[in-house]
């Protein structure tokens, strides 16, 4: 890990609570994580686990009210997102900071061809001429791989495949050059081989522009492929972080112990695959301590009462879990 | 059973895919036989209406809607003209009384021809007023009703309270108030009338809202403004050219009624309702001055409510299927 590089995006002790009728839901709880230039970080937890939501907080897409941001900061270059009126925010958006969904289905107006949502990605920002325009998005989506670029324009997006439809998705994201794109479970919605295809563009994509990346998923595999750093989310807090290296040959947290176990491989073929007991707690309902001591097979009686503090093994690995630290020394 | 049917054999067409449905909509147009006689008689009036401004208004019209023949009056039609009695530009220029003649002897044909205008414009202009502030306090009330509460509120009990009048009569008062112009007729009828609009805008606002390519504009950078007035309001549109149609169609007879009460467009100007009002006096002797206008208003506003009926049809796939 370098230290050198110049971190971008900064999410600090950010908590975000949903209110629910009369129910105060607190879908993330003090999360901080970073993003450096160039690199992929990958925020990994189960559905409800906050991913979604601490994402959507980067760029101001959460309704208020229900949502609340009841805490923290999102520094962008040193500048507070949290702190920006609509108006300025609307700047970063797109153009500084770009996002991409999990449904490429719903995510595109169907009432407008291709050609014009990727032009509106690229007028909302700058002011270019129409044949500049026109070129930009060809351009942009022959560098997402969409064949026949010029042809694709005036399709509408039924006529497209799903992959096609994230890879014109991808476009738009990329249209004015942002120098963070948040990827919200991309590869979610696509059958496996679009998925690998997808994640070669991300990778690719990555490389050419210098882009900074994070990932937001529930499936290892993507992470093991494309990770730089990884932080593991459960209910509402991150209970591990560290580079992708570390946490899948050395993890520290019963969690995600819990979870790369639970991956299927050749070694365990034929066996019951294991799986964690139990569910992911309703962020309304929250255990008290650990939020994971229900759930874990190495709990002790303080995991009930005492949330745990960041235990560091150095080298930016950090892990929630003072048993394991304790145990190990 | 019926329904499950229906529900099921929907191949090709996706509920919420505005563009599927604008793909079939020909097709399933010719399929609806009321609608497409309701689109075929709007589109024969439509152009009626065009051709009679043209042929009524100007220094010398074709047919002058104004021109009295006293000793003509009351003839029946298809009568001729007697054309010893008359000047020769006083002449009917069809050489006959298509629906004859009203009691001052003015040529009901063309007092017809001047009338369809003032419906055809009233009909789609109150309607367009009447849109016009529905989408757009619709569009507010549901778009910035989740943050705003109280702008939601504000508008929606607004929606409410207009609901309460009962509108002819508010127009009524309005009109006696204003100076008696064709404008502020149709400006009163269009400010009377929105508020349905309004409530299915709303309604649609408050699902398109949540939808993901909604989030995917905010996230692009896009302005709420952009977002309503380009992304929002084109996948809204399909109720709300449902009850323009039929709005039209209820604008023309409210105008109509107007006219016949005698608070409608200033009388040298012939209207339909004020044919048929001029008229109610001969009924017996002169069934023709009532039954033109009143056949008019009836063949219009009923094509325009099968046509509209027709495209509710065609664009709710729920019901579609039924048409067969």
């Amino acid at each position: 890990m370098d230290n050198g590089k110049d971190i971008l995006l900064s999410v600090q002790d950010l908590k975000v609570y949903f209110h629910l009728n009369q129910r105060l839901a607190q879908a993330v709880d003090g999360v901080s994580y970073e993003v450096r230039k160039g690199e992929t970080v990958c925020l990994v937890g189960e559905s409800g686990c906050g991913k979604t939501v601490s994402a959507l907080t980067t760029l101001g897409l959460i309704p208020q009210p229900p949502g609340e941001i009841a805490g923290g900061q999102v520094l962008f270059k040193g500048q507070n997102l949290l702190d920006l009126g609509d108006d300025e925010m609307q700047k970063i958006r797109g153009n500084h900071i770009a996002m991409v969904f999990q449904e490429p289905m719903t995510s595109l107006n169907p009432v407008f061809t291709v050609g014009d949502q990727v032009q509106e990605a690229i007028m909302v920002h700058e002011k270019v001429s129409k044949t500049e325009l026109r070129q930009r998005s060809v351009q942009l989506l022959e560098d997402v791989g969409l064949p026949a670029p010029e042809e694709r324009l005036a399709d509408y997006p039924h006529q497209l495949s799903g992959g096609q439809r994230q890879r014109v998705m991808i476009a738009m994201a990329l249209a004015c050059n942002p120098e963070v794109v948040i990827a919200d479970e991309p590869t979610t919605a696509l059958d496996v081989t679009i998925q690998a295809q997808i994640l070669n563009l991300f990778g690719e994509l990555q490389r050419e522009r210098d882009l900074s990346l994070l990932y937001i998923t529930h499936d290892l595999g993507v992470v093991a492929n494309i990770a730089d750093r990884i932080y593991i989310m459960y209910a509402g807090i991150i209970v591990e972080q560290g580079s992708a290296p570390e946490i899948f040959h050395d993890p520290r947290h019963p969690y995600t112990q819990g979870l790369l176990a639970s991956l299927p491989n050749r070694a365990k073929r034929g066996a019951r695959l294991h799986s964690i007991p139990g569910t992911v707690p309703d962020p309304a309902y929250k255990p008290g301590g650990c939020p994971f001591h229900p759930r874990c097979n190495l709990a002790i009686e303080t995991c009930q009462s005492r949330f745990p503090e960041m235990c560091d093994y150095g080298n930016g690995h950090q892990s929630r879990c003072p048993v394991l630290y304790d145990g190990n020394g | 059973m019926m329904r499950d049917a229906a529900d099921t054999v929907t191949p090709g067409f996706q509920v919420d895919d505005p563009v599927a449905l604008q793909q079939g909509f020909g097709q399933l147009l010719k399929q609806n036989r009321l609608a497409m006689i309701g689109l075929a008689v709007f589109v024969v009036f439509f152009c009626i209406a065009l051709l009679g401004l043209g042929l009524t208004s100007g220094r010398n019209p074709t047919f002058d809607p104004s021109v009295v023949r006293l000793q003509e009056k009351l003839r029946p039609p298809l009568s001729k003209p007697n054309l010893e009695t008359l000047s020769t530009e006083d002449v009917p220029r069809l050489g006959v009384y298509l629906f004859g003649t009203d009691d001052l002897g003015r040529d009901v044909f063309a007092r017809m021809l001047q009338g369809a205008w003032v419906s055809l414009t009233v009909g789609f202009v109150a309607v367009g007023i009447s849109v016009f502030i529905g989408i757009f306090m619709g569009g507010i009330a549901g778009y910035f009703g989740q943050r705003h509460t109280f702008i939601d509120t504000l508008i929606m009990r607004f929606v409410d309270i207009m609901l309460c009048f009962p509108s002819f009569f508010l127009i009524l008062t309005v009109v006696a108030l204003l100076p008696a112009s064709m404008y502020n007729i149709m400006i009163i009828i269009g400010l009377t009338s929105w508020m349905g609009t309004t409530r299915f805008v709303r309604a649609e606002f408050l699902s398109l809202r949540e939808q993901d390519f909604v989030t995917a504009a905010r996230a692009l950078g896009v302005s709420n403004f952009r977002i309503i007035f380009r992304h929002m309001i084109p996948n809204a549109i399909a109720p709300v050219l449902v009850s323009a149609t039929i709005g039209i169609a209820s604008a023309i007879l409210t105008e109509a009624g107007l006219s016949f009460l005698g608070f409608g467009v200033p009388p040298p100007h012939a209207t339909w309702g004020g044919i048929l009002s001029d008229g109610k006096r001969f009924i017996f002797d002169a069934p023709w001055l009532t039954f033109a206008p009143g056949f008019a208003i009836l063949i219009v506003v009923l094509s325009f409510n099968l046509f509209g009926e027709g495209l509710r049809d065609i664009l709710n796939p729920k019901l579609r299927e039924r048409q067969g």
